[in-house]
């Protein structure tokens, strides 16, 4: 289906069936796997729901985030305060941590909203870093517990589901994800996604169009910053236990190898990009316990260099690359570039 | 219509699944009746350890146990059976230890989790191994919350603890200096606190003789600015309860600026290769301290049988490991306590029997142990170590002095 705009392009008409198959077979999975294993594919539905939410900024807005574990802990932190100081019931955490980290990703994008690039990539390092110190400050340690966190109470099935723990939280996790999933794809069709791209790939012109880019950008941020805290109210749950150490610095940064690993500007890269930071470093571990950073680093120089654009662009490939053998030679030659970075030059 | 078709498609997807699983074994996570049945040749003991991350160098306690527990299978293991020590790395983040942790229990049905390494990570999988009722075995952290028979039964930590370390030198302080006036430089976390809490405990109706408190964060460079605030508060005796880097810039800035009070430092930092060493040993003479096993960095230990036996496994079975750390010697001692445990459970393997063998260790010495120090336990006390010795650095070694003090 040809498009006339370039921006249409990225984000398509969703492929109905794959997606079905996906969302059966995620639905099936956790009747044939064991509670472990199923608390391993929650953790990562909740990764590729945060790695979405800084996706959106980073990858369609062109917004380094070095900080998007901050939002996640914002968000997990709701969760557990309200869990444990005021007895609110988990599932209604969710909505509310991710109103938090709107309010709390719009006023930083607000502040933000002046600073393009490296300037940006500094001022969130800076929220990155600082936040798991700000938790154990002493004047709110009574809230976050300080150093020692929070652990939590499990959600349970209401009864009457036959579900253990393990499975109904990942259901939750996954109808949450679905719901987010499908609301970004939306967006990105929409108005709000084109002008988000225009923002990212030629500022200039899309304020000569008259769009408000702080705005947009400082709105950006609050959604993807929602996203992300929301991720993290349900790695909460899925976790128990909330402490500074759960989000160094370090979390951030997986995030952002996440996203570029799994498929900058792609929604389904998010999913790859979640399945990699959650098993790479086990792998890596398995492989060597003398060095298993290295290991780690190792696959991560090899993943992008061997797939420039991420799985998901390696998969887009081969797919086409598929395709292609049953169709005319011709139309081999006959592709777009699934991720265009298209400069105002 | 192709909704339609996609919908009928995950209908016939999700129950041909449907039936598959309904057809399958018995779901893996179903509770096994692992407490009542006895094991097979193998006891399967799982750990985590931070081999990556910011606490990386604590790593080696998991490599040298695993040295250990390959060295005891050669030589015949317990009672023949073997030791198998399931390692992984948690990059001491807490989410990574709950998800090994329920890896180690659920998948790879370990009797125990021995050595857990970190307060945070230890405070993640608390709660589960309570509930799952598997040994949460000598939690590698200093934090004073493991020890709770009562609540938390499975639980228990090997180190001695803060705040009873932080209490010993109180109530000495009390004893023998009744008109100090004391400074206390601490790092801001949960174990300073700790540490404070407990000399001010020890010191009771004494602990207004503290004049002055500074504390310091890890990511500070240095901590010359605190021992400048500290020596003009006029104190005469300064408790340092910091890591080993800032315990050596603390121990030589103090002697630089010419401060020269009692200085108590806390056993964390007490290593003369580590510690000592860079501060200037010359600089150190006369520093307090605690130590509960020797220090491999101590000449006076050059000879000492024990000492020689560590350093020949040293050699042989773990050839990279460093022979000035002393963690290296904590993590053997740690790993012969647990031998012990298991040869205490004799036939009966459990994890009911481990978490019951490990409360009823009597008069237990490893010897890497200081001479005198004893690993006790009951249903009742959890704590492994309840007898301390101070000891004073004459500028080479630490000497013992005084009496034996109880903790509690």
């Amino acid at each position: 289906m040809p498009s006339a705009l370039p921006v249409r392009s990225m984000v398509g008409p969703p492929p109905r069936m794959p997606v079905a198959l996906l969302i059966a077979a995620a639905c099936a999975l956790p009747f044939l796997l064991g509670d472990y294993r199923v608390f391993q594919l929650t953790l990562v539905i909740v990764h590729a729901i945060a790695l979405l939410g800084l996706n959106l900024l980073t990858g369609y807005a062109g917004q380094i985030s070095l900080g998007h574990g901050a939002f996640y802990a914002v968000g997990a932190y709701t969760t557990a305060i309200l869990m444990e100081h005021f007895g609110v019931p988990y599932w209604l955490t969710i909505p509310m941590a991710g109103a938090v980290c709107l309010a709390a990703g719009v006023l930083f994008g607000l502040c933000a909203s002046r600073l393009e690039n490296l300037y940006l990539a500094l001022a969130t390092f800076g929220l990155g870093v600082s936040l798991p110190q700000i938790l154990k400050y002493k004047h709110i340690e009574h809230w976050t517990g300080g150093v020692q966190g929070i652990t939590l109470a499990k959600p349970t099935a209401p009864s009457g589901i036959p579900l253990s723990p393990d499975q109904w939280l990942y259901f939750l996790v996954l109808l949450v994800m679905i719901v987010l999933f499908a609301g970004a794809h939306n967006l990105l069709r929409g108005h709000a996604g084109r002008i988000m791209v225009a923002i990212r790939d030629c500022p200039i012109a899309a304020r000569a169009m008259g769009i408000d880019a702080a705005r947009y950008k400082s709105l950006t941020f609050g959604v993807s910053a929602m996203y992300t805290g929301i991720a993290g109210a349900l790695g909460s749950m899925a976790v128990q236990f909330v402490g500074p150490d759960s989000f160094s610095f370090f979390l951030s940064l997986s995030f952002l190898v996440g996203i570029v690993v799994g498929g900058i500007s792609t929604i389904s890269g998010a999913i790859y990009g979640a399945l990699f930071i959650q098993f790479v470093p086990n792998v890596a571990g398995d492989i060597s316990k003398a060095a298993p950073s290295a290991i780690y680093g190792a696959f991560l120089i090899a993943v992008v260099y061997a797939m420039p654009h991420g799985v998901a662009g390696a998969v887009e490939t081969v797919v086409r690359r598929l395709r292609a053998v049953g169709a005319e030679p011709r139309r081999a030659t006959d592709h777009r570039d699934s991720h265009p970075r298209r400069n105002c030059a | 219509m192709p909704k339609l078709a996609s919908l009928s498609s995950l209908l016939v997807v999700a129950a041909s699944l449907a039936s598959a699983c309904s057809r399958s074994e018995p779901n893996p996570s179903s509770d096994r009746a692992k407490n009542s049945a006895p094991v097979s040749a193998t006891i399967k003991i799982g750990q985590t350890m931070p081999y990556s991350g910011p606490a990386s160098a604590y790593g080696t306690i998991g490599k040298l146990q695993t040295a250990f527990f390959k060295q005891l299978n050669r030589t015949g293991g317990i009672k023949g059976k073997k030791v198998e020590l399931v390692t992984l790395d948690d990059a001491y983040s807490p989410p990574k230890a709950v998800e090994q942790v329920r890896k180690l229990v659920e998948q790879d049905t370990v009797l125990a989790i021995f050595q857990p390494l970190g307060t945070p990570s230890n405070a993640a999988i608390h709660k589960y191994l309570n509930a799952k009722k598997i040994p949460q075995l000598f939690a590698a952290t200093g934090a004073s919350q493991w020890n709770d028979p009562e609540h938390f039964p499975w639980t228990m930590g090997f180190n001695i603890n803060y705040v009873d370390e932080g209490r010993v030198y109180g109530r000495y302080i009390a004893d023998n200096q009744p008109s100090a006036k004391i400074a206390i430089l601490f790092q801001n976390d949960d174990y300073g606190k700790d540490y404070s809490k407990g000399l001010k405990e020890g010191l009771g109706e004494k602990a207004k003789l503290i004049v002055a408190e500074a504390s310091y964060e890890v990511s500070d460079p240095t901590v010359d600015s605190q021992i400048a605030t500290l020596k003009g508060s006029g104190a005469d005796t300064f408790v340092n309860v910091t890591t080993p880097k800032f315990a050596a810039q603390a121990i030589r800035r103090a002697y630089d600026i010419g401060w020269k009070p009692t200085e108590y430092l806390n056993n964390v930092s007490a290593s003369v290769g580590s510690v000592l060493t860079p501060a200037g040993l010359e600089k150190a003479v006369g520093l307090v301290t605690i130590a509960y096993y020797k220090d491999p960095t101590d000449k006076q230990w050059a000879d000492d049988a024990g000492m020689k036996e560590w350093r020949e496994f040293m050699t042989k079975e773990y050839p990279e490991g460093n022979l000035d750390d002393g963690v290296n010697v904590y993590a053997y001692i740690a790993a012969q306590t647990l031998v012990q445990v298991l040869k205490q459970c004799g036939d009966d393997v459990t994890s009911e029997n481990i978490m019951r063998q490990a409360a009823n260790l009597k008069d237990f010495a490893p010897a890497q142990l200081l001479p005198g120090i004893k690993i006790n336990t009951g249903p009742k006390d959890y704590v492994l170590f309840d007898q301390l010795q101070l000891a004073r650095f004459d500028g080479k070694s630490w000497v013992p002095f005084g009496p034996v003090l109880g903790v509690r």
